[in-house]
């Protein structure tokens, strides 16, 4: 016979006592349950924060985020103008996008209900459909690390007082393993190729790098770029300022992975065999260029590979103009512009060295040989400082010193020398005298922040030992007997707010002079072009204001065959902005002899 | 006499089968003659649609592979993919991932009791359990962000820390559960009705189960001890002290058992991972995901789930996407041959509950 289990049957009603007990459940809808701190509902995007840079977008694995338009929103620069779009039919609120937001703005909130009957209003514009969404922010980009790498693969530079010692690159430059490292950590979003002045292909080249394929990445820099190297070497790069790991981190070396790239090919035959440049048939049409500088050489590079026939006329005994002659070989090694100059002419573009437009070669004379003209001379005339005693022996320019010393030219300038001005010509002069052995002070009018020069500049000045003395302004050079300059005289200053609403502006505190003796004094504070060598007629014709020639948007002047570029033409005056200024020109001349339009 | 046979098709859509997957029966009279599982009904192709999407990308989509217990998806894609980079784990980010499979475990026991009473007509359950399902979820949102796919455990670590205090509501979770196991015992284990649909039904045999390749509760309640926590330990399971129940006779009866005792074993080992957890790092990171890619490998890991051995074999060629992951569960095994076989011989009534006892999670099969 079985044995009846009692107890079995029993005890299952002893569910009957939970009936006593209160519910687990909450009442919805008149109650509602608190979500946790890290709820993952809905997304808000802070739309002013938001650059639109969509990497977001990128790690969507449901392809959920897609980046539109902003209608009515305007945008500064480094911000693609657009915002993403969230199809709440496909988002499985797995945060990827929160943690790799390079700007923070992009979070999740509380929110997760959403009843509708319209299968459109799934697409949530986070942060405009949804402002409330400010207020219950859950869980947030910021509350663990980021999924991105905020931390730059640190460059390698010679010590400050080995540095003195010689002019010897003061950059190292990325090995490999470290120019893979850095490369990898871009989020290839472009807003860098949209400020660049070139419009490099950026994200192309570096990812080329990421991937181990160098040869790739230097195709990708000539694409538009012949000067590479040179950039990437002392490239202004606005690129890193708007760089979108740069809002939360340290933005991407662009300029020390240009470099690294551009540096593998040591040799001008390897140049050749990686570009294998596909030079056009001669089209039987000619243009002359006036100096050999950044604009220069990338008009007549671009313009030989289409089959001009070009000729760069150059007064000086080397190619590169300002880069050559401007930056200190420190930091731009003569080698490294030689061989990009060697490449350009082994591809067919002409250079006619030690031969001045105006004394050795007339400019009627050019406007006979060739259909167009491209001028890009450059800024070498430096100003006055416009200072009681400035004609003293001993009172040099820097652009003439730089010259001098990059073309080993001997120029003593005894053991303490001061420097004025805050660019990065002043900062070159001063770093430069340093390495000849000389206690060098600069004296800028306004604060260091304020000083135009590269941050890294003013770094490496001061890692040098180069007393920086800013608020400080000049007042009076003076002189021995001989005529030599002895001492200067400059006054500190207090910033005061400008009646105009400009920036502050440096005051003079009354009886707080102070005189600094001194062997030589070195001014910077800019530089003009000179056009003594066009003739009037032609100067009558074309625009010329504030020192600039001015020109359309292929840098062509009043004057259809003439074309200017570089400092003569833009306000940049930096290197990148002169080769945009030769590639534009490019298709200036194209439109204008070819009858071709872009 | 030979009765007639009808053919009888059992889901897919069917509040008795766990997700959709449709076992077409062949019965004659209540018994059942032939048994076929057929699957298709939610492929979406997982293993496919991760050789297309980086390695990171990955993680929002294993989850789904087992809607009950998504974690030790994660849990192994990301143990796969460190052992071919080499990459170490922070001790604390293993208690933590620890925790989360034991507390996941928890969830997915919960929602068994809930399908194991349900299929045997006792409704109480499983609205007890799932109610108490969700205070583990409950957890779960708190620490991840989501209550079902946490997407928390990844590579090099966890994604985020653990909140302040919540190893303290942990273990009253853990207190409160214990307590209601008495509730559960009451209601379900002691239920003589239970213990006489359970006892005798659906039986593995112990001879056949290692060759079927039958794991986790369903082999050990054939008294066969395997338990890939114990037998290869991962994470940190080999500094813990648990001990994996066994049971003889392989019936429905005896795999409830064996994940019962279970239960109250992981509230051990999440109580011992609270004790022992260190400070320190949670998260390795690793470099841009957008970039990242893995040198050239292959690795074969495996964890214990609560349906059994679960394995993930991955294969990256150097590029920053998987050349191949394949998912191999016990669901295959348990909702098809498995299934198949024991479901011979047995009564309609009963096909539910056999499956019930196997843990077999379609997404799985499907993958």
């Amino acid at each position: 016979m079985a044995v009846i289990n009692l107890k079995g049957l029993i005890s299952p009603f002893s569910a009957i006592q939970q009936g006593a007990k209160p519910p687990h459940t909450v009442k919805y809808p008149a109650e509602e349950k608190e979500t946790a701190e890290r709820y993952r509902g809905m997304h808000f995007n802070d739309i002013e924060e938001c650059i639109g840079c969509g990497t977001c977008s990128t790690i969507c694995q449901n392809a959920a985020i897609d980046m539109v338009h902003l209608d009515g929103f305007e945008t500064n620069s480094g911000d693609s103008g657009l915002r993403p779009r969230v199809d709440n039919g496909r988002c499985c609120w797995c945060a990827l996008c929160v943690d790799v937001c390079p700007t923070g703005s992009l979070n999740l909130t509380k929110d997760y209900n959403y009843v509708t009957d319209d299968p459109d209003s799934f697409l949530l514009m986070p942060g405009v459909d949804n402002p409330e969404g400010k207020d219950i922010l859950s869980y947030k980009g910021s509350d663990g690390k980021s999924l991105l790498e905020y931390e730059r693969v640190p460059m390698r530079e010679l010590e400050g007082s080995e540095r003195i010692k010689s002019f010897a690159e003061v950059v190292i430059g990325y090995n490999e393993e470290e120019a893979r490292k850095e490369a990898q950590r871009c989020i290839s979003c472009s807003l860098c190729t949209d400020i660049c002045p070139v419009h490099m292909h950026i994200p192309e080249y570096i990812s080329a790098i990421a991937k181990g394929d160098d040869e790739a990445a230097v195709k990708i820099i000539y694409d538009n770029n012949p000067l590479g190297e040179t950039c990437g070497k002392v490239c202004t790069r606005r690129c890193e300022t708007t760089c979108a790991i740069g809002h939360q981190g340290e933005p991407i070396a662009i300029r020390w992975l240009k470099g690294y790239a551009t540096s593998t090919a040591k040799h001008i035959d390897v140049i050749k065999e990686i570009l294998d440049p596909e030079i056009a048939k001669p089209n039987g049409h000619s243009v002359g260029i006036i100096g050999a500088g950044p604009s220069g050489l990338t008009a007549g590079y671009y313009l030989a590979l289409k089959g001009f026939d070009v000729t760069i006329y150059e007064a000086k005994a080397h190619a590169g103009g300002m880069i050559m002659y401007g930056i200190p070989k420190y930091r731009l090694p003569l080698d490294s512009i030689d061989k990009q100059v060697d490449y350009m002419e082994s591809i067919g573009v002409k250079i006619n060295f030690n031969t001045k437009v105006g004394i050795d070669i007339k400019f009627e004379e050019l406007k006979k040989k060739h259909e167009a003209i491209m001028i890009g001379i450059g800024f070498e005339v430096p100003y006055d400082i416009g200072m009681v005693g400035e004609d003293a022996e001993g009172s040099i320019q820097a652009v003439n010193y730089l010259r001098d010393i990059n073309s080993d030219i001997k120029a003593d300038v005894g053991d303490k020398v001061v420097v004025i001005g805050g660019g990065n010509v002043a900062i070159d002069a001063a770093r430069v005298a340093k390495r000849f052995g000389a206690d060098v002070t600069i004296l800028y009018r306004r604060r260091v922040k304020d000083m135009p020069a590269d941050w890294e500049e003013i770094e490496g000045a001061e890692q040098e030992g180069v007393d920086i003395h800013p608020q400080a302004i000049p007042l009076e050079i003076l002189s021995d007997d001989k005529g030599k300059v002895k001492a200067i005289k400059y006054a500190n200053a207090e910033m005061v707010a400008d009646d105009k609403g400009g920036r502050p502006r440096p005051k003079i505190i009354e009886g707080d002079e102070h005189t600094i003796d001194i062997s030589t004094l070195i001014g910077a504070i800019g530089q003009e072009a000179d056009y003594s060598f066009i003739p009037e007629e032609i100067k009558e014709q074309i625009e010329i204001s504030r020192g600039r020639i001015i020109v359309n948007e292929d840098q062509a002047t009043k004057l259809p065959w003439l074309f200017a570029c570089g400092d003569i033409a833009n306000r940049q005056a930096d290197a990148i902005s002169a080769i945009a200024d030769g590639y534009r020109a490019v298709k200036g001349i194209e439109k204008l002899l070819l009858k071709k339009e872009a | 006499m030979r009765e007639k046979e009808t053919t009888l098709y059992l889901g897919p859509q069917h509040p008795g089968i766990t997700g959709n997957m449709m076992v077409k029966l062949k019965v004659a009279g209540d018994t059942i003659v032939k048994a076929e599982t057929h699957v298709g009904y939610l492929h979406r192709a997982f293993e496919k649609l991760m050789e297309v999407r980086t390695w990171t990308q990955c993680f929002p989509i294993v989850c789904r592979i087992c809607v009950p217990e998504p974690d030790p998806n994660e849990e192994n894609l990301a143990r796969a993919i460190e052992e071919i980079e080499g990459r170490e784990v922070p001790e604390r980010a293993q208690y933590i991932r620890v925790m989360v499979l034991e507390l996941s475990r928890l969830a997915a026991y919960l929602l068994w009791m809930g399908g194991q009473s349900g299929s045997s007509g006792l409704y109480t359950m499983p609205q007890w359990t799932v109610g108490d399902r969700d205070y583990i979820l409950d957890l779960f949102e708190e620490l991840t962000g989501g209550r079902v796919y946490h997407m928390y455990i990844w590579t090099g670590g966890v994604r985020r820390d653990l909140p302040d205090g919540f190893e303290g509501r942990v273990l009253k979770t853990m207190d409160y559960l214990e307590e209601r196991l008495k509730d559960y015992d009451k209601l379900m284990f002691e239920s003589a009705l239970f213990q006489k649909r359970a006892q005798g039904v659906g039986i593995i045999d112990k001879d056949k189960a290692i060759d079927w390749g039958v794991v986790g509760p369903p082999l050990r309640g054939c008294g066969i001890k395997h338990d890939v926590r114990i037998d290869e330990p991962y994470e940190i399971y080999d500094k813990l002290d648990f001990e994996v129940p066994t049971y003889e006779g392989g019936d429905v009866w005896a795999r409830a058992m064996v994940r019962r005792q279970e239960f109250e074993q992981s509230i051990s080992i999440i109580r011992q991972v609270i004790d022992k957890m260190p400070k320190g790092e949670y998260y390795n990171k690793i470099p841009n995901p957008l970039t990242w890619t893995i040198p050239p490998g292959e690795a074969f890991v495996k964890t214990e789930s609560a349906r059994g051995e679960y394995g993930y074999y991955a294969v990256s060629d150097g590029s920053d996407k998987p050349r191949r992951i394949h998912v191999r569960g016990p669901a295959y095994v348990h909702g098809v041959s498995l299934l198949e076989n024991i479901l011979v011989g047995a009564n309609i009534a009963d096909t539910s509950f056999i499956m019930n006892s196997l843990g077999v999670c379609p997404p799985e099969i499907e993958r």
